[in-house]
């Protein structure tokens, strides 16, 4: 038994011995962006490099990440010192157990960013870091294909179905290839860019008249649409084998097609409906949390990574913009070229309905995306009625808003209190 | 050490460790579940079973349950008795059949998925054979038969062994006297495995069939990977529940709705191949 306690003992040491050695001295940076190995592989090596001190780049799915931060702030002390992660990320966080960061000093160009990153509060609870977008891409070999008179850089829904079934036509295989896999981001096509487009607003409109045309719509495009789509998350895939020739997705998640073979797809902007063309920005953060060990050394993460030259070299290794005013230099990469040049004309076009991130809805942000999600799966994989999905979903969208009270958001015209659902 | 004291010093490192891992957690998932905003209540469970997946998911969780294990039982029992027989080669054929054991449940929804897939081995060589004119998509919404069946197949490769395992042991544990004594009296080799293997095999076949029934209600990877979002199951929704709602309630009411499910069929289980009391191999 002597030798047992012993044992014990030394274990016991040996245990308190590690947990109390500092492994590094580095800044855990805690991610759910930049997850694909290449791109955190080029976040450590031509991003954070230059940060003196060193940087511990940790990317993790949005659920890990989550659960080990929340473990970190239930204890009351944590190791993690820089999050990056997205808005809707944050915005599902209770704001105390974020740094206030309006004294750092630094922020992005865009005071709408600015505005979402108060969460609000008072101040920036986190600072916006990145940004980007969701575009349509297509390969060369659909734009024989497009209906005659249509300009694929000022495209309407109608040119859109009509052109995916001259491809369906002549070739004999549904062609458009849209994001609905368990991870797809399927919901922002519809709260970003059908309902602006279609219904000149998102909440207010959910169950309006134009709201069953824009399915009506979308029925009508699904049935051109690739079957298969209900397995296609990262669409990039489905064009580089051509499973899809025409494609909805976020820049990202398109970008290496275009590396790989930037002779052969094309970006260009989301389609316009009745009430212009919906499109809807995509926006990363960084904060730093309330338990971060050193919070000195966090804020000049943060700080550093705000400088124009790590947001291009940020660029460079996510595909997604910078945040801050800066001069884009001439050897981006294909997929930045592509994607960079789709936004801007899709900001730049006469009829552009730009839409903002979902804001206000606290942790009940999965909740809205679902209603969308369920509609989409109830509809359009179901066949139900529109009318009576809608006046169905329509229920637990106006639950979600009075119990988050959070006011509209462009394009629906702004509210007192909680956004209605007419 | 006192030789009383022993088995209670033995299984004590276990039983710590099932309170801290197992017993510990499931308290507090428990009062996760039957919290509300004010002390106790059922609205988690209300909320996720008034949810319109909710019968969706738990008809096709039951009805994977329903075909794959049954097959996989029948599979293992005749593999096993196969390997008994085997006079060479028995290690080796027993390492190939559990291969699959090793692969974690997500890497064999994929290996499925190149298979099934539109630009997949599957219909690369039936259009090389000249067996269909272009690829085929059998993983659409369109048909979730082919759907379910592909998922059943992965299951059925994936997780037999696991039941062959335990039955190859069982049978191994039958006394040859019994065979011996069955053969005398003429009795047929369907016989013998009719009257002798099964009725022995009583203990193991127990053990197996709950631990596959088990984690039949627990099936998620593979159907993740191979139906996407066209077969919502059991897990899958408590997954969506935890990560894409962040509502751990909800999850945590799924959970031991499962939990629930996993109970009542083990005790039939239990009940059906009991084994009399006093009765031994």
């Amino acid at each position: 038994m002597k030798s047992l306690n012993a044992l014990a003992s030394a274990v016991a040491a040996a245990a308190f011995v590690a947990s109390t050695a500092p492994l590094s001295a580095d800044v855990l940076f805690w991610s759910t962006q930049a997850r694909p190995v290449e791109e955190a592989q080029a976040m450590r090596e031509q991003v954070l490099s230059g940060f003196e001190g060193g940087v511990d780049y940790q990317p993790n799915e949005d659920g890990p990440w989550l659960t080990r931060l929340n473990a970190e702030l239930e204890a009351g002390s944590g190791s993690i010192d820089v999050l990056g992660a997205l808005h809707g990320n944050f915005s599902a966080m209770n704001p105390d157990a974020l740094t206030d960061l309006g004294d750092l000093g630094v922020a992005s160009s865009s005071e709408t960013f600015n505005g979402l990153a108060k969460l609000g509060t008072e101040t920036l609870q986190y600072v916006p870091w990145m940004q980007a977008s969701y575009i349509m891409a297509a390969s060369k070999e659909a734009l024989e294909y497009l209906p005659e008179g249509a300009d694929i850089n000022a495209l309407t829904y109608d040119q859109l179905i009509a052109w995916a079934k001259n491809v369906h036509d002549e070739t004999g295989d549904a062609k458009f290839g849209f994001p609905a896999g368990p991870k797809g981001l399927k919901h922002r096509f519809f709260q970003g860019y059908l309902y602006p487009s279609y219904t000149n607003g998102v909440v207010r409109t959910f169950a309006s008249d134009e709201a069953v045309v824009a399915w009506e719509k979308f029925r009508e495009l699904w049935q051109h649409t690739n079957p298969a789509s209900t397995n296609f998350s990262f669409m990039q895939e489905q064009l580089l084998n051509g499973d899809a020739w025409i494609v909805f997705d976020h820049t990202s998640r398109l970008a290496q097609a275009f590396n790989e073979r930037p002779d052969d797809f094309v970006a260009f902007p989301a389609p316009a409906g009745p009430t212009g063309r919906g499109f809807m920005p995509v926006l990363a953060g960084l904060a730093i949390p309330s338990t971060a060990p050193d919070p000195e050394a966090a804020k000049a993460l943060v700080a550093y990574m705000l400088k124009p030259e790590t947001q291009i070299a940020t660029l460079r290794a996510t595909n997604f913009f910078p945040v801050v005013n800066v001069d884009l230099p001439d050897d981006l990469p294909p997929s930045v070229k592509a994607s960079g040049a789709a936004v801007a004309k899709m900001s730049a076009s006469p009829d552009a309905n730009p839409g903002l991130l979902p804001a206000g809805l606290g942790d009940k942000g999965g909740d809205f995306n679902r209603v969308f999600v369920d509609s989409f799966e109830r509809i359009i994989l179901g066949g139900q009625d529109i009318r009576r999905v809608l006046d169905d979903q329509k229920g637990r969208l106006a639950a979600i808003m009075e119990e988050t009270g959070a006011p509209c958001w462009a394009p629906d015209a702004p509210s007192d209190g909680a956004c209605p659902v007419e | 050490m006192n030789a009383r004291l022993l088995p209670y010093v033995l299984i004590l490192p276990v039983t710590l460790f099932l309170c801290l891992f197992f017993l510990y957690p499931f308290v507090l998932v428990a009062a996760q579940a039957f919290g509300g905003a004010d002390g106790l209540s059922l609205d988690n469970f209300r909320d996720v079973v008034s949810y319109w997946k909710f019968p969706i998911s738990l008809k096709n969780t039951m009805l994977l349950a329903a075909l794959v294990v049954p097959v996989q039982l029948a599979l293992a029992l005749l593999m096993a008795t196969m390997v008994n027989r085997m006079k060479k080669g028995r290690d080796l054929v027993l390492y190939i059949w559990t291969i699959p054991l090793g692969i974690s449940d997500l890497a064999a929804g994929i290996i499925w998925l190149a298979i099934f897939e539109q630009s997949g081995f599957l219909n690369s060589m039936m259009t090389g054979l000249g067996l269909a004119d272009g690829p085929v998509n059998f993983l659409s919404y369109q048909n979730p038969g082919m759907v379910f069946l592909a998922i059943a197949l992965a299951e059925i490769w994936r997780a037999t062994a696991i039941m062959l395992v335990i039955l190859v042991a069982g049978i191994g544990l039958i006394p040859k006297e019994y065979y011996e004594a069955a053969e005398v009296f003429g009795a047929s080799p369907w016989q013998r495995f009719l009257r002798v293997t099964l009725p022995m095999l009583r203990p193991s076949l127990q053990t197996a069939l709950i631990l596959r029934v088990v984690l039949a209600f627990e099936v998620f990877a593979v159907v993740a990977a191979l139906g996407g979002t066209v077969m919502p199951v059991l897990m899958g929704e408590i997954y969506a529940y935890q990560f894409d709602l962040q509502n751990g309630g909800a999850a945590a009411a799924m959970a031991l709705i499962v939990l629930g499910i996993s109970i009542v069929f083990t005790v039939i289980i239990l009940r059906v191949l009991r084994v009399p009391k006093g009765a031994t191999i």
